[in-house]
């Protein structure tokens, strides 16, 4: 059960100037891995970084050209859609605190470049959640989820509303009131993220404190089902953290906030895989630290065994023959760690009655 | 190399293992697939693209096959995949090789936002491009074959390919695509075209592909300056009335007829800018196609 190669997407990842030796076939291959991890874009803005993108070869160019034309047109139509809800939440005097892809985007994180996303994530106290809904409902959003049981179970039991989508435009806006279902063991005080969150410059727009950032992004990849975007979500956190390292005791105070979230397992597992994968630079007793939180040996193995196959990229070239069976095993674990089992069964066997029976998904 | 080179047997054998790799334009394409009619389009109507071999860089691996085995048999259909991904719902087992010549078609209208990617036909004649934007019922595609039946060169039918950087326009030269009524019509203008078989009943109707010129293939790659714009339509009993149109119009009209127009932002405008500069623009009515060629060989000159 040895894991497969490691993508040559990864090793460009780290160390962009490799792609300079590359012949046309592993080029081929490169951008391939990279469009079917949605890490196209962010491939191109290494290469711009790094003053590599005049040695590249015509063909895989154009098709990196390509896709940053389309990010270009993403950004300035994000930055409209945050005007918007602004615009929206203004009305009921409730602050915007933006989380994920948009909160990069404002802070100008290194995490933004290349982030494509369909959805804005936003987190309001949970007493506003009504308030702020009617606002956005006002404002010309709806909801997209008709059914009555889908509208309770995300009410009931998940961190957010079920998503809106603006009429005209067909964007679309998660609500939160927390990061992780309510249900969730270790399930984080949204208060405390709301109080450390902080102001963007010259903007009434706030986002979550640079080690909350970290947290949100790793509990939400490491509570993840379905890992379409598992390497993306990886090299969020790669760049998250090589960013705020530079900040002065950012180390310790991550550790101390992972405590206070009660996040130290997905943490753990955040420093571990973008460590191991993407060679994050997590100094030694940092690593050390966050393995105090590490599961027995044997469970340690298994878990290395899933993760490191389902956090590859879709795609032909990275899997092997136990690929499928580690991504079917991970979604099962999410369902677990989200849900108690008198919750999840019921839950389960619904949704699979109505799959059977034909009636419409949410 | 080219692929009428290869026999049916080579040909059949790449498409059902790691695939065909063909240079299309300035674009390499992979394509596999176990369908017979597949090859048979590829045998009938690509046999001047020249077959790439394993070293090159392939831009769209695609491939078309049915969902499951069973499916071959019972209710039988196909998928288009690109590199894994089906960007569509799958469609009758008869329409396997219109799906592959829509499904390429997806892939460079998705992935070419280096280029301003206009709904045109575009022919060439002594160094102009001429391109005819359209939309489906124009008459662009039987406007199209009936020039390049009389020698003109294709670039292509159904995307005019604008380079943001240039604002020339770059050829992808590939099978026409026709449409209902104007099979027939071509079948009369031009009896000596190389058609393929007419697949009935797509969403499209019936739908006929005619083979590009051997020549229009072989300069593949060779871009040619925009020289005039003009937008068709057949009217039926019409007389041939080519009029002049403002360049302000002809804007609007232009950028209406972009797959990625608004995508490309300020840069759309501007090559869409450039490219009126740079044609002369018309709107033109016609019904006898003898009267248009003649009529567009004169403007040529």
């Amino acid at each position: 059960m040895k894991p497969p190669q490691p993508p040559i997407l990864c090793s460009v990842l780290i160390e962009p100037r490799l792609a300079l030796n590359f012949n046309l076939h592993q080029w081929d291959l490169l951008i391939r891995q990279a469009r079917s991890a949605n890490l196209l874009v962010r491939l191109g803005y290494l290469f711009d970084s790094t003053s590599l993108s005049n040695q590249l070869p015509a063909q895989p160019l154009a098709h990196i050209k390509s896709a940053q034309a389309y990010a270009d047109r993403f950004y300035i139509s994000l930055q409209w859609e945050i005007n918007c809800i602004q615009n929206a939440l203004t009305a009921v005097n409730v602050p915007l605190v933006l989380l994920k892809g948009s909160a990069y985007f404002i802070a100008e994180n290194k995490a933004a470049k290349g982030r494509l996303f369909s959805d804005v994530d936003i987190l309001v106290p949970e007493d506003k959640l009504l308030e702020v809904e009617m606002a956005l409902i006002k404002a010309g959003w709806m909801t997209n989820t008709l059914d009555p049981y889908d509208q309770k179970y995300y009410r009931q039991w998940m961190h957010e509303i079920p998503p809106l989508r603006h009429l005209k435009r067909q964007t679309s806006i998660d609500v939160h009131h927390n990061i992780l279902p309510k249900t969730t063991r270790f399930c984080p005080d949204a208060n405390q993220l709301l109080a450390n969150s902080v102001k963007i410059p010259e903007q009434n727009i706030w986002v979550l404190a640079p080690e909350d950032r970290v947290l949100h992004s790793a509990a939400h990849l490491f509570h993840e089902g379905e890992f379409t975007q598992g390497l993306r979500d990886l090299s969020d956190l790669d760049l998250l953290l090589k960013e705020f390292s530079t900040q002065e005791n950012f180390w310790a105070s991550l550790l101390q906030r992972a405590d206070e979230l009660q996040q130290q397992i997905p943490l753990y597992y955040a420093l571990r895989y973008s460590h191991h994968i993407l060679q994050t630079p997590v100094p030694g007793h940092v690593l050390k630290a966050s393995q105090q939180q590490s599961p027995n040996r044997l469970k340690t193995a298994l878990i290395d065994a899933l993760f490191l196959r389902a956090l590859m990229p879709i795609h032909d070239s990275c899997d092997n023959r136990w690929t499928g069976l580690a991504r079917w095993l991970l979604f099962v674990r999410s369902h677990w760690l989200k849900m108690p089992v008198y919750l999840m069964i019921p839950h389960l066997l619904r949704k699979a009655y109505r799959r059977a029976t034909g009636k419409k998904q949410h | 190399m080219k692929l009428a080179t290869l026999s049916k047997k080579a040909v059949i054998q790449a498409l059902n293992n790691d695939g065909l790799r063909l240079k299309v334009g300035g674009f390499n394409v992979c394509l596999s697939s176990p369908v017979a009619t597949v090859a048979d389009h590829l045998l009938g109507l690509y046999g001047a693209f020249d077959v790439v071999d394993h070293t090159a860089f392939i831009d769209f691996y695609t491939s078309i096959a049915p969902p499951s085995k069973l499916r071959r048999f019972f209710r039988a259909n196909v998928n288009f995949s690109f590199d894994g991904h089906i960007p569509f719902k799958p469609l009758p087992y008869k329409q396997a090789s219109a799906l592959f010549e829509w499904g390429l078609n997806w892939c460079i209208a998705n992935h070419s936002h280096h280029y301003l990617v206009i709904h045109a036909a575009v022919v060439e004649r002594n160094g102009q491009a001429f391109i005819f934007p359209g939309t489906p019922g124009s008459g662009k595609s039987t406007l199209c074959a009936a020039l390049v039946s009389r020698g003109w060169r294709l670039l292509s039918d159904e995307m005019t390919l604008l380079s943001v950087a240039d604002g020339w326009v770059y050829p992808i030269p590939r099978p026409i695509s026709l449409k209902n009524r104007s099979l027939d019509v071509i079948r009369d203008f031009a009896p000596d075209v190389i058609m393929g078989p007419v697949i009935k009943n797509t969403a499209k109707g019936a739908i006929g592909h005619v083979r590009p010129p051997d020549d229009s293939v072989n300069l593949g790659e060779i871009p040619v300056q925009p020289a005039k714009l003009i937008f068709p339509s057949y009217l039926k009993g019409s007389k041939t009335e080519l009029t002049p149109l403002s360049k302000s119009r002809a804007l609007l009209k232009v950028a209406e007829n972009c797959f990625n127009y608004n995508i490309l932002g300020l840069q759309g405008f501007n090559s869409v800018g450039d490219l009126v500069d740079a044609s002369d623009c018309y709107e033109f009515k016609y019904s006898n196609l003898e009267e248009a060629v003649a009529l567009f060989t004169e403007l040529a000159h």
